[in-house]
């Protein structure tokens, strides 16, 4: 049962990060862009850095570091009293009341801290690399149509929110979709993050059983659940594909980009 | 202890040679940055072998891709999706259950079931079928005319290819090429993670840092020093394959050759 449960958590990943990460990237964009020097180095290192490590060292150190960093902020507050320091030796001490999630709290709230603190760790991380994608897409918008709005007397405020938001999505969009796909295929790196995923059922059930253990004894199966595993990432990023292609037609469609200017040409 | 007994205690650690113990307590910088730098070895032994042996196959593939010969393009494309549409972590896994079960069959495959060999294999298959999309990409945009001066010249077949398509090939897809190979060393550090026993504890960097930062419960330290390795490795393969753009590239006037820019492709 957890197996087909743990398709829908990876399914619930995409749908919360998505959003979150583009968010995310957006705002990145838009501190690198910044004209306030501290905020476009905050940006541009945000990308930089991200983008210049390999990503599964990234996931394994955000979920430490968020979870101690909650921890720290909780200590801090909850109890101003505590004079001893955080980290003895090869501990991690906090109060008993800054706990995250409390040592009181049922199972399901464990979990649900966990995947949360895995879907900020993921949001991070695609984050910066949307971040670099919009700020590329800003860059892209041709130069005249911010020269017009200028020339209207618009503020720099005006211009970025009326002109080149509303115009960068169809550059954006290439870079977005592959940043799609890598998502999806990134997602079987919650298994290293302590969520219960399909990899984790993939190993759990299909290792070898014994008649002792269980009604269902069987020899070691993990190479077929983890077939049926790749069977459904190739169906998921093909479908994706498919949709991404449609939706690229869809926006391109008027544009005065090579797309755009490919369908014109092929309808008249 | 020095540090210096510790580089010779710890220094090919990674390969089974010197200590046997991990250190366990009391660790100090110097003993995670020979550790982790010693696991360093791994990563580039994944990576340069997988890249230089994946370099010729992925030739096959993209002539392949690109050939009229309805075999030879369906199945090299059947090829490039398999390994380009499913994740990476879950290949390791299916193909470490696979080399299991191989193992009872023959013992001709007992080798495959170790990291050395058999994650090798899977990088060598998946970074063929990642370059030979680039390459085939590039093969597509060679310019008309310098196949109609090598048809005018009566080079045809083999000695057309070698001579005329293939050095222009790798001109054009070059700067793809390196960002894909930046990615294919990062992508080595999942090979521990993914099923591939750590024998006797010989693992990879981010095997090791993993072990301090789960010993210590502290990753400030060993995941910004892996990140600082692994920066190091970026920068030598941007210089390396800077070398190789320049040579190909040598017969282009100053401004039409083409700068490597670093833009990663993200993860698998």
């Amino acid at each position: 049962m957890g197996f087909y449960i743990s398709f829908g958590t990876v399914l619930l990943l995409l749908a919360i990060t998505a959003p979150l990460a583009l968010l995310f990237g957006f705002g990145g964009a838009m501190a690198a862009r910044s004209h306030f020097p501290p905020l476009s180095w905050i940006g541009r290192g945000y990308i930089a850095i991200v983008r210049g490590v390999p990503d599964i060292a990234f996931f394994l150190f955000f979920v430490i570091a968020l979870d101690q960093g909650f921890e720290w902020a909780r200590h801090k507050v909850l109890c101003p009293e505590w004079t001893d320091p955080i980290r003895q030796g090869n501990d991690f001490v906090v109060c008993a009341a800054a706990k995250m999630p409390l040592s009181s709290s049922p199972q399901w709230m464990h979990e649900t801290y966990g995947f949360s603190l895995a879907v900020l760790t993921f949001s991070i991380v695609f984050g910066a690399f949307a971040a670099n994608v919009l700020n590329g897409a800003m860059g892209a918008v041709p130069r005249a149509q911010v020269e017009t709005a200028e020339a209207y007397g618009m503020s720099h405020r005006q211009t970025f929110w009326r002109i080149t938001v509303p115009q960068m999505w169809v550059y954006a969009l290439p870079g977005l979709s592959n940043l799609w796909m890598v998502l999806i295929k990134s997602t079987p790196l919650l298994f290293l993050l302590g969520v219960e995923d399909i990899v984790y059922w993939a190993r759990e059930l299909g290792g070898f059983k014994t008649a002792r253990f269980t009604a269902y004894p069987h020899p070691d199966w993990r190479m077929w659940y983890f077939l049926a595993l790749l069977v459904f990432y190739l169906g998921f990023t093909r479908v994706s594909e498919i949709v991404l292609t449609r939706l690229t037609n869809k926006l391109s469609h008027g544009q005065a980009t090579t797309g755009g200017e490919a369908q014109r040409r092929a309808e008249a | 202890m020095n540090c210096w007994q510790t580089i010779q205690d710890y220094g090919l650690r990674s390969l089974g040679y010197g200590e046997r113990l991990l250190p366990r307590s009391d660790f100090t910088l110097c003993d995670q940055f020979t550790l982790i730098g010693s696991g360093m070895i791994w990563n580039v032994y994944f990576g340069a072998i997988a890249l230089v042996t994946g370099f010729f196959f992925a030739t096959l593939l993209a002539v392949g891709k690109a050939s009229h010969n309805r075999l030879a393009r369906k199945s090299s494309e059947w090829f490039i999706f398999l390994f380009r549409g499913s994740p990476l972590f879950i290949q390791f896994f299916f193909a470490y259950f696979l080399f299991l079960s191989l193992k009872s069959v023959s013992p001709f495959f007992n080798p495959l079931s170790s990291a050395g060999m058999g994650a090798l294999v899977v990088l060598f298959l998946n970074t063929s079928a990642y370059s030979a999309e680039i390459f085939y990409g590039a093969l597509q945009s060679i310019p008309k005319g310098d196949v109609e001066a090598a048809d005018a010249y009566g080079i045809t077949g083999v000695p057309r290819f070698r001579r005329i398509l293939w050095p222009t090939m790798l001109r054009l897809a070059w700067p793809a090429y390196t960002n894909e190979a930046i990615f294919l060393f990062h992508a080595t550090t999942l090979v521990f993670f993914s099923g591939f026993p750590a024998w006797r504890q010989k693992g990879d960097a981010l095997y090791y840092a993993n072990y301090f930062a789960d010993k210590t419960f502290n990753p400030f330290i060993p995941y910004p020093i892996l990140a600082g390795y692994f920066i190091l490795l970026t920068l030598i393969v941007i210089g390396l394959f800077g070398v190789v753009n320049k040579r190909l590239n040598r017969h282009l006037p100053k401004e039409q050759r083409r700068k490597i820019r670093y833009r990663p492709q993200l993860m698998r």
